[in-house]
């Protein structure tokens, strides 16, 4: 009984991790971010029981894709590149991942791909998730993501589609390879986005000297990784003093430290990727930690929200 | 890591369809583990070591078709050795092989032999001209040969020749073949399915752990990370066996 009370006591003064980030009410702010083990219902559903707040599956599109060639990652010293080229085995097919998936007790997030706003509509509506994320900024597959999202007014087009279909809460991922991606968020604004999740990778490209071929099976890849996240973190703080609507915070989250950055950028939550090469006890790690912060500070986490704005 | 270069040493013909590598490099793998191997301008594929040093390639796709094409001299792109490869455990052990997939067996009863365990083979090919290894395992300890016509050996599946064998006798059992002919073989030796460690074949994309392609039902065991090598008792229990995701994600046949 005595150590039923001291536990209670103990879970009573640790702040609370829930959040209320675009539409979806979450235990805690650390989502598995888009294709990073979301290839199948079960991967999902363990990153859920291993503490994740979300997760956000493999981009599915109309139609099955194998993806790229290899060599579709290469490690370099800053972070992770990779060109997997939106390998998936279709929406119709990967429903019954989803459901898997939901039996992890989290809200499960469908990120999708379409070269067109009717396309993205029709895989909406076609799809039982708790959320949609529009995958408009992947830097290597010809047609699809960042070829389409970085015009604001196809942004604006593709999320309001997908909002016309839609019943569930509605996000937009960004590309930072443009000029200004406050535009892009903007105009997904006006489309009736919930959310905005930033960044996607940056495009790079690494080569071979031994032999001079890009190591890239599709030459160019996205940058992940610690590299991006000075990137992300501003892309999130611009985002965030523009927006009404939340900004999910994605690129180099590794650590709590990464996390609560993100948030004081303005983040109302974020995702992990790369960071997953550490396993699956990065969601624990960071939760952990974000909790002890807070305690240590006395704060909330709608306290460290957007605190650099009002700190400047 | 990125791939480090490497200059082919040796090439030797197994069997018409079957070609060994000798790598240059100091990789130092552990029987078991598996490296990526970049053919440039083709494409990237996973391959068992058959020896400290070599690989042992069935042609059977693009990439290994282009590797065919290489000879001593030429150079790869390699990452690894990766993943989880076979644990020695005891001191009498059984290999258990099929086609290609004994390669990584020879090797570990080589090492196993040299750390003074007794090593026993089962191991089986479609037909005389298709055997490899056959004086390596010999060489080990007792051997038993199945082809799939009987033109060498116990005619039949490797399971044909279990008999031969009485799995209580030994410590630890080691796996490697199609999935259908180990499925078969962990399916009539259940009750020992805690001592044996399969080496599983998944689609392999990035190799280290967080594209997803390799995961397995239910558990979503990455096998690229937490396999290759996987203990029988876990396997009874997943998808393996059932089907097998491609290059899409999809579920397909497990054959071959």
């Amino acid at each position: 009984m005595l150590i039923l009370l001291s536990l209670f006591s103990i879970c009573s003064i640790m702040p609370s991790l829930s959040v209320h980030a675009g539409g979806l009410d979450l235990k805690n702010p650390v989502i598995l971010a888009a294709g990073i083990l979301g290839t199948t219902g079960a991967s999902l559903r363990r990153a859920a029981q291993e503490g994740a707040g979300a997760v956000v599956t493999k981009s599915l599109g109309s139609a099955p894709r194998e993806g790229h060639h290899g060599p579709t990652v290469v490690q370099v010293d800053c972070g992770l590149l990779n060109a997997m080229g939106l390998p998936n085995p279709s929406y119709r097919e990967f429903q019954q991942e989803i459901d898997t998936a939901k039996e992890g007790g989290v809200p499960v997030i469908a990120s999708i791909f379409g070269s067109s706003p009717e396309e993205f509509g029709r895989i909406a509506s076609g799809l039982q998730a708790d959320a949609l994320e529009l995958n408009l900024s992947c830097p290597h597959a010809e047609k699809y993501g960042a070829e389409l999202g970085r015009y604001p007014d196809l942004v604006e087009a593709v999320t309001g589609a997908v909002k016309a279909r839609a019943h569930v809460p509605v996000w937009v991922k960004l590309t930072p390879n443009t000029a200004d991606i406050v535009e892009l968020g903007l105009a997904a604004q006006r489309g009736g986005a919930d959310a905005v999740v930033a960044i996607n990778t940056l495009k790079a490209m690494a080569i071979d000297i031994e032999s001079g071929y890009p190591i890239l099976g599709n030459r160019f890849g996205g940058l992940s990784g610690p590299a991006v996240k000075p990137v992300a973190v501003r892309c999130v703080y611009e985002l965030a003093s523009a927006l009404e609507i939340a900004v999910i915070g994605v690129g180099g989250v590794s650590r709590w430290e990464d996390a609560a950055e993100m948030i004081m950028a303005g983040a109302s939550a974020v995702q992990v990727g790369t960071a997953m090469t550490k396993g699956y006890g990065v969601f624990g790690e960071i939760n952990e930690g974000l909790s002890r912060y807070l305690e240590r500070k006395s704060l909330n986490l709608e306290d460290i929200k957007g605190l650099s704005a009002r700190r400047s | 890591m990125r791939p480090i270069n490497s200059v082919i040493q040796e090439v030797r013909s197994e069997t018409p369809q079957i070609r060994t590598f000798r790598l240059e490099g100091d990789l130092d793998p552990a029987p078991g583990q598996y490296v990526m191997v970049w053919v440039r301008g083709v494409d990237e594929v996973p391959m068992s070591f058959s020896g400290p040093d070599t690989i042992t390639v069935h042609a059977v796709g693009e990439a290994t078709q282009a590797l065919f094409q290489l000879g001593a001299g030429s150079s790869i792109g390699l990452r690894g050795p990766l993943g989880n490869g076979f644990v020695l455990r005891g001191d009498r052990v059984l290999l258990i092989g099929g086609g290609v997939g004994t390669a990584p067996l020879a090797f570990l009863g080589e090492q196993a032999r040299a750390a003074g365990a007794a090593v026993d083979s089962l191991i089986g090919f479609r037909s005389s001209g298709d055997v490899i290894f056959q004086s390596r395992f010999e060489g080990l300890g007792r051997a038993v040969l199945t082809t799939d016509d009987g033109s060498a050996g116990i005619a039949g599946r490797v399971s044909a020749g279990l008999s031969e064998f009485d799995l209580k006798g030994y410590s630890q059992v080691y796996l490697c073949g199609p999935e259908l002919m180990m499925w078969d073989i962990i399916s009539r030796t259940r009750e020992h399915a805690s001592k044996i460690q399969a080496s599983v074949n998944r689609y392999f994309k990035c190799a280290i752990g967080v594209c997803g392609s390799c995961c397995m039902d239910p558990d979503g065991i990455r096998a690229c990370v937490e396999g290759p090598v996987i203990m029988a008792d876990r396997l009874l229990e997943s998808e393996f066996g059932r089907y097998r995701r491609g290059a899409a994600g999809s579920r397909g046949s497990c054959r071959g």
